[in-house]
């Protein structure tokens, strides 16, 4: 398979890679997978009903990575894709996704993918997902991820989903249960600008005894941008859980943050904090006294801020 | 050579009406001089520092450096000609580094320089580099690390505000003989040193002290000292209907 430069440009944005990585890879570029590669641990099949992949981790797997980003590069393009990972008790693996678009042209690009993520007992996963979009096109680039996942017993997740300008529309839905004492952390970063709107939708029902879960954002929307950040977590057992949402507001922005806390357990212990507002003044001005221009004072904190 | 020509400096006071802080001040600050700024709490030193640093602006007077006119020049311009203040309430920021902010206060600084710097206001390189300046760090922390971007970055003019504050009693004279050596040794550098710490006051070459938004009296430690004892006797006794309750 040949990959162009926009290609690799676009995998090098959403997955950190140049050329193809080693191990587990499936790279699928405009709905259709171009490249394909297994490893003894990990299994990387096409699904059944031909519209996605199944992922299989093998128990004990230790220290491994698997990538699967998507690329759309044809203008106008609608994507639609349905992925399970599955990984098995005691595996430890890092799973790298991510969407890059580049869109030059007056039609909208967009990618749906709906992936679920079973966490077998004991397993510990690392999720990485990064958007991306490019392109000079009146067309908008829209990302709509939807994930599912299930955390067993004594399992644990932590995901990072992280998109930094560059797509005008997404709509992120994530839905989790966790089980006895296992682990599931959500980072998200965003930031919004132009016109962009976002949209995160988080439920996390905590159902075993002694597990714990955590949902952090961190954003930042500029211009006419705007976010609505929804996040619940449902107590449902002796547990914690902790909804953070810190967000940076500038320009004419809009920001909603609306926090859920839903507690069915007399020992469930929920907490949430939210705060929005501008860049501090007294901020600035220290950077500044440091010798930077006010602008590079604001690229500095934000960039602090969304690491 | 800094020179504050008449600056005054009016605020909005809490009925709207302006309040003058700083009222008709002339100064000037020499190189290879240390000063120490002193006076009761409320007097005006921080909004001197302010005024010089740009990040108030008078209401009236100039203010010139080396000669130039910097009055209109920002807060940017100013530290780029080799003002640096470091302030007594540093603020924090999420997800900057003690390292990053170093970086930013001397471009460049190269990994065994950063070092000494942390090493030289007490605190342990290893654990600090890479932690926020945030929420975690605490109130001596963050005062520590501010003295060190201003001893890292060699300006001109340098002003402390009250870098004393906070920092414990066990290492505050180690603290202070950095500050003193680093500016005893180095050439056409100025120090100023808003204090309240009596051995500060003692070792500086010359003393301002700042009273109501004035500068009421300025001189050499042994000049200055006696006033400043005598005013503090008088403040016990008002504050205390005429009784003495501590010996000083
Ligand atoms: N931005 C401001 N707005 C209104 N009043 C101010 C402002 N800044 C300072 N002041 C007032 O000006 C006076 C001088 O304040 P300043 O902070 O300069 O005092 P200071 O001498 O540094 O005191 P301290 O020893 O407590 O640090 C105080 O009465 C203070 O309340
Ligand atoms: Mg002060």
């Amino acid at each position: 398979m040949k990959f162009e430069q926009l290609d690799m440009d676009l995998l090098q944005a959403v997955a950190d890679i140049k050329g193809i990585p080693s191990g587990a890879v499936n790279i699928r570029r405009n709905g259709e997978a171009v490249f394909r590669h297994s490893s003894p641990n990990i299994i990387i099949a096409t699904n059944p009903e031909n519209k996605g992949l199944i992922v299989e981790v093998k128990a004990g797997t230790k220290g491994e990575t698997v990538h699967v980003p998507v690329i759309l590069t044809d203008s106008g393009f609608h994507d639609r894709v349905y992925n399970t990972f599955k990984i098995a008790e005691d595996a430890e693996v890092t799973i790298i996704a991510g969407c890059g678009i580049h869109n030059d042209s007056h039609s909208d690009s967009s990618h749906n993918g709906i992936h679920e993520i079973i966490v077998g007992p004991r397993a510990h996963v690392k999720y990485l997902e990064k958007h991306y979009g490019e392109g000079r096109g009146e067309g908008k680039r829209i990302l709509n991820p939807t994930t599912v996942v299930r955390v067993e017993n004594g399992g644990s997740i932590e995901m990072e989903m992280l998109q930094i300008k560059g797509v005008d529309d997404t709509i992120r839905t994530t839905t989790a249960y966790v089980q006895e004492k296992g682990n599931l952390k959500v980072v998200e970063r965003l930031l919004t600008h132009g016109r962009q709107k976002a949209e995160s939708d988080i439920r996390v029902e905590i159902e075993g005894q002694g597990a714990a879960a955590q949902i952090l954002s961190r954003s930042v929307a500029q211009d006419d941008s705007y976010q609505l950040f929804k996040a619940a977590l449902v107590g449902k057992n002796e547990c914690t859980g902790h909804v953070e949402c810190d967000a940076i507001l500038m320009d004419k922005a809009r920001i909603k943050s609306i926090p859920q806390l839903e507690a069915e357990d007399a020992n469930a212990v929920l907490t949430h904090e939210a705060a929005i507002g501008k860049i501090a003044g007294e901020q600035l001005i220290k950077l500044m006294s440091l010798g930077l221009s006010e602008q590079e004072a604001i690229d500095t904190i934000l960039e602090g801020f969304l690491r | 050579m800094l020179k504050l020509e008449n600056i005054s400096l009016a605020v909005n006071g809490q009925n709207g009406a302006n309040k003058e802080i700083i009222r008709g001040i002339d100064l000037e600050f020499h190189p290879n001089r240390l000063y120490a700024i002193t006076g009761p709490n409320g007097g005006g030193k921080t909004s001197i520092a302010k005024i010089i640093m740009g990040i108030y602006k008078q209401s009236g007077g100039n203010i010139y450096l080396d000669g130039e006119n910097i009055n209109d020049l920002s807060v940017s311009e100013r530290a780029r000609k080799g003002i640096a203040y470091a302030f007594q309430q540093p603020p924090r920021f999420k997800g900057l580094t003690v390292s990053d902010l170093m970086q930013i206060a001397r471009p460049g600084l190269d990994g065994m320089n950063l070092r000494t710097s942390l090493r030289d206001v007490g605190l342990c390189p290893e654990d600090y580099l890479d932690r926020d300046i945030g929420p975690g760090l605490s109130g001596g922390e963050i005062k520590r690390i501010e003295i060190a971007q201003l001893l890292a970055r060699d300006a001109k003019i340098s002003i402390f505000d009250e870098p004393e504050a906070g920092v414990d009693l066990w290492t505050i004279q180690k603290l202070i003989a950095i500050i003193m050596s680093k500016f005893r040794s180095k050439q056409g550098e100025t120090a100023v040193i808003i204090t309240h710490n009596e051995n500060v006051l003692h070792i500086v070459d010359e003393i301002i002290m700042v009273e109501e938004g004035q500068i009421k009296d300025r001189g050499t430690p042994d000049e200055i000292w006696p006033l400043i004892r005598h005013e503090v006797e008088c403040k016990m006794k008002e504050q205390c209907r005429g009784e003495m309750v501590y010996e000083i």
